[in-house]
């Protein structure tokens, strides 16, 4: 063998395991419940191998699916509106301030390392019936009789938010962090006020980094199955729990394939849509 | 500055104070509570008090979930930190053909809904005859935390200037010698920021987690899940002080580590 075939070869060789890894633990799981999902749920125990159109009939078209993916997307397009709208000032101030931008940096990475369900329980202890809210306003004598402020929709998107919070930030700050002030300042001198400079400069070419935030939001946000168990009401089930309950409670396995394959189109369309205009590269900033 | 200028950057200033305790506040008041003396897990305190973290200690199913979860963790850090790191090696070090293709793919498993890649891997193994299992949970969080070591290990990579390994090469070291004597130890901060990762997010994981996991089986995530189902204790908030502590404390012990080795480096 040559030197350079054998050159050639290492890289793969290299990346090999990762590859199979993917493609065993992932790629053929997905195309296994492609055909799973045609299978035939039987009152005995073991599916039943087929080609039946049933599983999809009901997802595709019983109203009580359509009426909670419609509701799980709305929950993920404000929760990811919040979002942006909490998170770029924030953004802007970490990527200006002028000192202490390396504690701001690590407070915002903070949150990624701190547990996604004590996040998401915190905030019983604030909300909760004795929680710090209503002791506060029974103290000041506001209210006579704690008030139940948790599960509802809006605690869910609370909750959400709180969780999806720091990937918005952080995509924001890098596209931030990579635009050359004096963009600004040359705007400035030609007669521009800072806030037009803003919109006119600024605010368009970070764009990429406000979308990057936004699709990683609302495809983490309307994956969830989590935060609606933990903080929302018994009518606040989104599309995941749908699937959790298919597969683990009722053990409807083909069922449950269905339905996990509609949330995967739904979520993959939009990766696709992000993909085929920014790329993946800006997504891959915001995460490394 | 301008008068108005100051005016708007003081307002950002403040709506990011207020974003970040927004952030922090919930959590600070899950570590303040963990203390009360209280038999409840709320206000108002009446004391301070380590009594829940004694109870902690001494509850068999929260230790069990400990060990479990900390026997997952490292052995998902393991695995997962070589995979990532043989192939960052690769697409950092080789000109490979179809890069970008090959980086999505590794990407892939945080693309796809956490909740679809728990169903998918739950249905196809069980086919295979690998029923919910320590197992299951392993090649579950395997696959989860591989793109994460990957995007991790690979930026950090970029940096590592070649010159080094030409040169031991040039002076008749063999690529193995030059592996294990030059790169690797200049790659070791980066092995462990992603190793760390790894270890981290599979400590934290419970979407995938509960799909996966046999019965009888908790992981602290699970496990606190679990206990949320009757009401929040003041047992919960300690063991969620204890997990602060841990995820949160180990990855600044480790930033402080891999301070301390490429200062001795010298790179």
């Amino acid at each position: 063998m040559s030197i350079e075939t054998r050159e050639a070869r290492q890289p793969w060789i290299l990346l090999s395991p990762a590859l199979a890894a993917v493609a065993l633990l992932l790629f053929v799981p997905l195309m296994f419940i492609v055909v799973y999902s045609f299978w035939l749920r039987t009152a005995t125990g073991a599916d039943q191998a087929g080609f039946y159109l049933d599983n999809w009939n009901e997802a595709l078209t019983d109203p009580f699916y359509r009426d909670i993916l419609i509701s799980t997307l709305r929950i993920a397009a404000i929760t990811t509106i919040v979002c942006a709208i909490m998170g770029y000032p924030s953004a802007y101030f970490i990527a200006r301030s002028k000192g202490n931008k390396a504690i701001l940096l690590l407070l915002l990475m903070l949150p990624f390392w701190i547990s996604y369900i004590i996040r998401t329980m915190s905030w019983i202890n604030i909300l909760g019936v004795s929680g710090a809210f209503n002791s506060v306003l029974l103290s000041l004598g506001i209210i006579a009789e704690p008030i139940q402020m948790l599960y509802n929709e809006a605690t869910v998107i609370l909750g959400l938010v709180h969780f999806l919070l720091p990937f918005m930030i952080l995509n924001i700050y890098v596209s931030l962090d990579g635009i050359d002030t004096n963009l600004e300042d040359a705007a400035n001198s030609l007669g521009a006020t800072k806030w037009e400079a803003f919109l006119q400069v600024t605010l368009p070419l970070s764009l990429p980094g406000l979308a990057a935030g936004g699709l990683l939001c609302f495809v983490l946000g309307a994956g969830t199955y989590i935060t609606p168990l933990v903080l929302g009401g018994p009518r606040d089930a989104m599309f995941a729990n749908l699937v959790f309950e298919a597969i683990i409670t009722q053990l409807n396995w083909p069922l449950g394939s269905a339905l996990s394959l509609m949330l995967l189109a739904v979520l993959g369309a939009l990766v696709m849509i992000y993909n085929r205009y920014l790329g993946m590269a800006q997504l891959m900033k915001g995460l490394g | 500055m301008d008068g108005r200028g100051k005016m708007g950057w003081n307002l950002i200033r403040a709506w990011s104070i207020g974003v970040y305790v927004f952030m922090f506040l919930p959590v600070a008041v899950v570590v303040l509570l963990s203390f009360n003396a209280s038999q409840f897990g709320s206000f108002p305190m009446t004391g301070f008090s380590f009594r829940w973290f004694v109870e902690l200690w001494n509850n068999e199913a929260i230790l069990r979930a400990f060990r479990t979860s900390i026997l997952l963790g490292l052995m998902t850090a393991l695995i997962s930190t070589t995979l990532g790191v043989l192939a960052s090696l690769a697409l950092v070090r080789y000109k490979v053909p179809g890069t970008n293709a090959i980086s999505t793919l590794l990407i892939a498993p945080i693309l796809v809904p956490e909740v679809v890649l728990a169903v998918a891997l739950l249905l196809f193994l069980n086919f295979l005859g690998i029923n919910k299992s320590f197992g299951l949970l392993l090649f579950g969080h395997v696959i989860f935390t591989l793109p994460f070591v990957i995007l991790v290990v690979q930026a950090r990579l970029i940096s590592i200037k070649r010159d080094v390994e030409e040169a031991a090469m040039s002076l008749g070291a063999t690529p193995v010698q030059t592996f294990f004597q030059i790169t690797l130890p200049l790659m070791l901060p980066a092995v462990l920021a992603g190793a760390l990762f790894a270890f981290t997010i599979s400590f934290d994981d419970i979407t995938g987690t509960l799909f996966w996991k046999p019965g009888g089986v908790e992981t602290v995530p699970t496990q606190i899940f679990a206990m949320l189902r009757n009401s929040i204790s003041p047992e919960i908030n300690a063991l969620g002080t204890v997990m602060i502590v841990m995820t949160v404390g180990l990855p600044l012990l480790g930033v402080a580590v891999a301070r301390q080795l490429t200062k001795k480096s010298g790179t």
